[in-house]
């Protein structure tokens, strides 16, 4: 995609700096200009362009080998394009000797400028892939990798600025895909701890006495199949971070071994006699509505309060619209890379439909939309009919094509939905619903709907 | 009233304007309109270069441009350059009203070749929709046979077609409906 990358023309005269930025955007990339070295210089300051294309010869003290050291020495790895009227072969080694990376005699052909610029930024591009995949492979993600401009989601970014190098617990809660694995992970990589390990652990995805073995280890013989020794995450995770993601799933049991844990900062192996200290900083996860859980008595309220000294809420990808532009043209950006197409965009009228969907798998659905669209399109663009799998659904939640039930039907539908959309919160599902809370109450009972 | 303008600068080929006329309403779906000639562009003429400035003439069209919103596409026979580059095809304004395409590359005989008259009405017709292509903000395609791929010699401009690729047709009906 050329547009992500910009070009900086410097150049006194107007004339050769602005037409060959007019070519450029013609071509593709975004373009900025400066009409001389002091500018240019300044300009680098501010921003790191992919490609500098530098005059020889330009007044006010500081030509363009002078420009182009400043240039390297606030950028090391600029790739810088001396262009002179002057081909003398002197001019050309001290360009070169002082890191020009290309150096081009005007007028050049159109060919040789081009095939210069493509040259380049195939490289720059796969610099950059190569970065992008060693950060994936060693998922050091950051705040920067979260991509939002929603008011909401800045809030929390403060939030997680200022709470980052705290030891205290950190309590995530979002509907599924909306990246609490993602935050919790930028909380670790922005704080003192962020050298050391990161340990994820699923709760809903092991049983009992596995997850308890996988949370704090086992002696050899603890049980059937216990053949060695075997370190738990909380003892791997020493000095950096623990991530519980779905805590909301574990048992009694395992609430009551945590909340120790939390409050001694010391355990036991399975089958061992020894007491483990560690020093660990615990982020917990859940898309339940832990409060409720509380209320219901499904959760200690003791480990509730333990855990949730730091609350960040990450709201559903329906409540900041204003990401979706954003997320579907990154995604777009990583994805056509990864699947080896050559998709540069998305059309307007597809994205008005992304807009119009209510996304109940979060940013994980819009990613996996995005993936299938790219597998199939045939063009450059995504079009709305790349995205028909979703335009299906769009149609299906008209109001005015419900299916034939009878109105007490329909009546228990929205409730269960609306109780779905506020995870069991009664009181703002009424008031989505337009109802008294204590009218909701009876429809729950009347219709024999559960609140989980 | 016209969407698209174009006009002659100096002489130029005869009846090519007019054929360009209906050929451009066709691929752009759009009204096309043809003003007065302009003069020979004698102010645009570079003595060391023996050339004529692309940008000068780009000015004297953007004095003559009717309506906001409207395009303008000059058409010269006139070699025409940038500073930076031996020749230009033609130049544009990027999500601008003004362009101009010369037609001095697109003859046989610029390549010592006998002259064809259909090749180069076909010839005029891609590079016209290349550079009205970016007035519409398309820049360029990696489609090789798409009228807005980019062409640095006249082999690679007569592997376009005059047809727009899927992409770009997509882009250009947005930028029209807009």
């Amino acid at each position: 995609m050329k547009s992500q990358w910009e070009i900086l023309v410097v150049d006194d005269e107007e004339v050769m700096r602005e037409s060959l930025a007019a070519w450029l955007k013609e071509d593709g990339y975004r373009v900025d200009t400066a009409a001389s070295g002091r500018e240019a210089i300044e300009k680098s300051r501010e921003k790191d362009y992919a490609i500098y294309f530098v005059d020889l010869k330009m007044p006010g003290g500081i030509d363009g080998i002078e420009t182009m050291m400043q240039i390297r020495k606030l950028r090391r790895d600029a790739s810088i394009i001396i262009i002179t009227a002057y081909a003398t072969v002197d001019t050309a080694i001290a360009a070169m000797k002082e890191g020009a990376q290309e150096y081009i005699v005007k007028p050049c052909n159109l060919e040789e400028i081009s095939l210069l610029v493509t040259r380049i930024i195939k490289v720059r591009t796969l610099q950059r892939e190569n970065a992008m995949l060693k950060k994936r492979l060693r998922k050091t993600y950051t705040l920067n990798d979260i991509i939002s401009k929603n008011p909401k989601m800045q809030e929390m970014f403060r939030l997680i600025r200022e709470v980052a190098s705290l030891r205290s617990t950190v309590l995530i809660q979002g509907e599924s895909g909306t990246g609490k694995e993602l935050v919790a992970r930028a909380v670790h990589s922005s704080s003192d701890r962020a050298e050391k390990a990161f340990v994820g652990v699923s709760c809903a995805a092991l049983a009992e006495t596995l997850l308890e073995s996988e949370l704090f280890g086992h002696e050899k013989g603890a049980f059937t199949g216990a053949a060695s020794q075997k370190k738990g995450k909380f003892e791997q995770a020493d000095g950096g971070t623990i991530f519980l993601d779905e805590i909301g799933d574990i048992s009694p049991k395992l609430q009551m071994d945590l909340l120790r844990v939390l409050q001694e900062r010391s355990f036991y192996r399975v089958g061992g006699s020894e007491e483990i200290r560690v020093d660990v900083r615990v982020i917990a996860a859940t898309n339940l509505n832990l409060q409720e859980a509380v209320r219901e008595g499904r959760f200690r309220d003791d480990l509730f309060y333990r855990l949730n000294v730091i609350n960040i809420q990450i709201p559903p990808l329906r409540d900041r619209l204003e990401d979706i532009p954003l997320l579907t043209r990154h995604f777009i950006e990583r994805l056509s890379v990864e699947i080896g197409k050559d998709v540069e965009d998305v059309s307007e009228d597809a994205l008005q439909l992304l807009l119009r969907h209510n996304w109940p798998g979060n940013v994980r659905e819009l990613e996996n939309s995005i993936e299938r669209a790219l597998v199939t399109s045939k063009s450059r663009v995504l079009t709305r009919g790349d995205f028909s799998f979703l335009a299906q659904e769009v149609e299906d939640r008209d109001p005015w094509s419900v299916p034939a039930v009878t109105l007490q039907e329909l009546e228990k539908q929205a409730i269960e939905s609306a109780i779905k959309r506020t995870q069991g919160n009664i009181k703002e599902a009424a008031s989505q619903l337009g109802i008294e809370r204590s009218t909701l109450y009876d429809k729950i009972k009347k219709y024999e709907i559960t609140r989980s | 009233m016209s969407l698209i303008y174009l006009t002659s600068v100096g002489r130029i080929e005869e009846g090519l304007l007019e054929i360009l006329e209906s050929q451009l309403a066709d691929v752009f779906g759009l009204r096309v309109g043809c003003l007065k000639p302009l003069p020979e562009p004698s102010y645009a003429f570079d003595p060391k270069r023996r050339q004529y400035s692309s940008v000068a003439v780009m000015h004297e069209l953007m004095r003559v441009c009717p309506a906001s919103g409207a395009r303008l596409l000059g058409i010269t026979e006139k070699d025409l350059f940038i500073p930076v580059l031996s020749f230009v095809f033609g130049q544009a304004q990027l999500n601008g009203s003004l362009s101009v395409v010369s037609l001095a590359r697109l003859h046989q005989e610029f390549y010592q070749f006998a002259p064809d008259q259909p090749l180069l009405q076909e010839r005029a017709l891609k590079e016209a929709m290349h550079e009205l292509g970016h007035t519409f903000g398309l820049v360029h395609c990696p489609e090789k046979a798409c009228p807005m791929s980019l062409a640095t010699n006249i082999h690679q401009l007569d592997l376009k077609k005059t047809d727009w690729c899927v992409s770009c047709e997509i882009l250009l009906q947005e930028a029209i409906s807009r």
